[in-house]
């Protein structure tokens, strides 16, 4: 794993399945009468939040603080400073209190990009989400909370599993890390939205596209409905509110045309009666509430890969074993043989 | 789905540098004497939990069960207890994936629990585990049986319960293998190149 989690394309589909699978192991946690795991004591976490946020930010410090990490939160919200150079100031200061990560969500979309590679912090830069561009923890967590419910049991994981993405996926952070990361493991995505909630350029995008969402939800495992983002919005996408429900709004008649195993997702935060209506969110189909715990869980995984060690996890990827070297056992027992 | 014990060796072909000390036989009647001494030292079966500490332990703490069970006709909670997070050269090293951790439904709370591992040499796995018990509950007593002792502890820790007792140097490396993990079981004991 690189030391930054930036974007979810950098992950190999080693890393993503460490992260699922140590995820699995951080949510078993939730269970137990002391809810506090030692391997990140004495680790700064920087949360640094330049938008709005309350599920992430909130997810993210219950993550570090869970992992016994000292946590920051660092409200950027309302600076007069130019974006350039209140980014770097923050970093410097950031810098010198000594931060062994910093998450970092911004309006601009590869701010954390520019932040992790300025040269500015020592320190591992986890993007909560940049602009319109990613938020590579968020499809972390939709993809485990899938492979809780779709790919557990099956041998190849994920592999094969169809999952539409509905709605404004022109705005939306979430759907371009979703489509990077379900690729990564072998799902096939399809992403539903008017044309003119399309970004360009998403024919090179390893996803299909489609105008028709009633012709998509039989087909689909997981459906994932986005919000749509009004406040990115200044001009017209669609006539009407309604018109756009009417045609791309996930309600009880679409709901029955589902498999019986399909699950509904969405990453929150919802408008009711736009995108989603209010039976549908609170049917039993819906695991809107469960991709809220489990989003602590996934991001417990990714601080301790990240910051558990001296460097952060080595999958084979990253480093292929020297040829001809006698096969080693799991190699967290080796200092007990 | 992916980290969960990997076959380390491909199928049941383990280079053979080292020599065996234990074979499949003698691991059989060393559990077979660990699960008597457990019931004996416990005056039977009642309250008692095994936790494994993987990845090796715990195939032997299911060994174990099984063998009290057929003795005493009760079956008792086997679990795991992975201590990765806990030890103390997590620093040194690049971060590790985590082994399952499963408590038995009853949890540890009065119970008496018997740590099962492999092999106990520096103590630092035990240490770990005694901490990472402390946050899943508060057992009545903790007894520790490893199927093999090869002795030089850095830390004032005992097993109660031994298999083998097996002098080594510090440049050997003693190794288990389980027929559930590794396709076959035997303690060896090789050299270090370095």
């Amino acid at each position: 794993m690189k030391r930054h989690l930036l974007s979810a394309g950098d992950l190999t589909r080693d890393d993503a399945e460490l992260v699922l699978s140590t995820a699995e192991e951080m949510r078993s946690l939730a269970d137990r009468p002391i809810k506090k795991l030692p391997a990140l004591r004495g680790r700064t976490v920087v949360n640094l939040f330049f938008e709005d946020s309350t599920r992430t930010r909130i997810s993210f410090e219950a993550a570090a603080k869970r992992l016994s990490a000292d946590v920051i939160n660092f409200a950027a919200k309302g600076s007069s400073l130019s974006k350039g150079e209140s980014l770097k100031d923050t970093a410097l200061t950031l810098e010198a209190m000594g931060a062994d990560a910093v998450v970092v969500r911004h309006g601009a979309s590869g701010a954390p990009h520019r932040l992790a590679h300025s040269g500015w912090v020592r320190s591992s830069v986890v993007n909560a989400g940049d602009g319109t561009h990613e938020h590579p923890t968020q499809a972390l967590l939709d993809a485990f909370t899938m492979w809780r419910h779709l790919g557990e049991s099956r041998p190849g994981g994920l592999e094969g599993r169809r999952v539409a993405i509905v709605g404004d996926v022109l705005h939306s952070r979430v759907a371009r890390s979703n489509a990077l990361l379900l690729r990564i493991l072998g799902v096939e995505v399809t992403l539903v939205a008017p044309p003119t909630l399309l970004p360009v350029g998403v024919e090179t995008w390893p996803v299909e596209t489609s105008y028709d969402l009633d012709g998509v939800l039989p087909k689909a495992d997981a459906v994932m409905m986005l919000r749509v983002q009004r406040e990115r919005m200044n001009g017209g996408f669609f006539p009407t509110p309604r018109e756009y429900s009417r045609r791309y709004g996930l309600d009880a008649r679409r709901m029955a045309t589902l498999q019986d195993h399909t699950i509904v997702m969405h990453p929150g935060p919802m408008v009711r009666g736009m995108e989603i209506t209010a039976d549908v969110a609170d049917s039993a189909r819906s695991v809107i509430v469960e991709q809220v715990t489990n989003g602590v869980a996934v991001r417990m995984a990714v601080l301790y890969l990240l910051l558990g060690g001296s460097e952060p996890f080595e999958t084979p990827a990253d480093e292929a074993p020297p040829e001809g070297r006698a096969p080693q056992g799991p190699p967290e027992r080796e200092g007990d043989e | 789905m992916c980290a969960q014990p990997q076959p380390a060796q491909q199928g049941a072909s383990p280079i053979r540098t080292g020599r065996t000390v234990l074979d499949d036989r003698d691991i059989a009647r060393a559990l077979t004497r660990i699960s008597h001494e457990i019931l004996e030292r416990n005056r039977g079966a009642t309250d008692l939990v095994l936790l494994g500490i993987p990845s090796r332990g715990v195939p032997l703490a299911h060994r174990i069960a099984e063998r009290i069970a057929a003795v005493e006709a009760y079956d008792v909670p086997v679990g795991s207890l992975d201590v990765t997070m806990y030890r103390d050269d997590l620093r040194l090293k690049p971060a590790r994936a985590l082994l399952p951790t499963e408590i038995p439904p009853g949890g540890v709370d009065g119970k008496v629990v018997v740590l099962v591992d492999d092999v106990l040499f520096s103590g630092r796995t035990i240490r770990s585990a005694l901490d990472a018990l402390n946050d899943v509950g508060r057992p009545s007593a903790v007894r520790l049986a490893v199927l093999v002792d090869r002795g030089h502890r850095d830390l004032p820790i005992r097993a109660d319960f031994v298999g083998k007792n097996l002098p080594t140097s510090l440049v050997e490396r003693v190794r288990l293998r389980v027929a559930e993990i590794d396709g076959a079981d035997e303690v060896t004991i090789e050299e270090t190149q370095e």
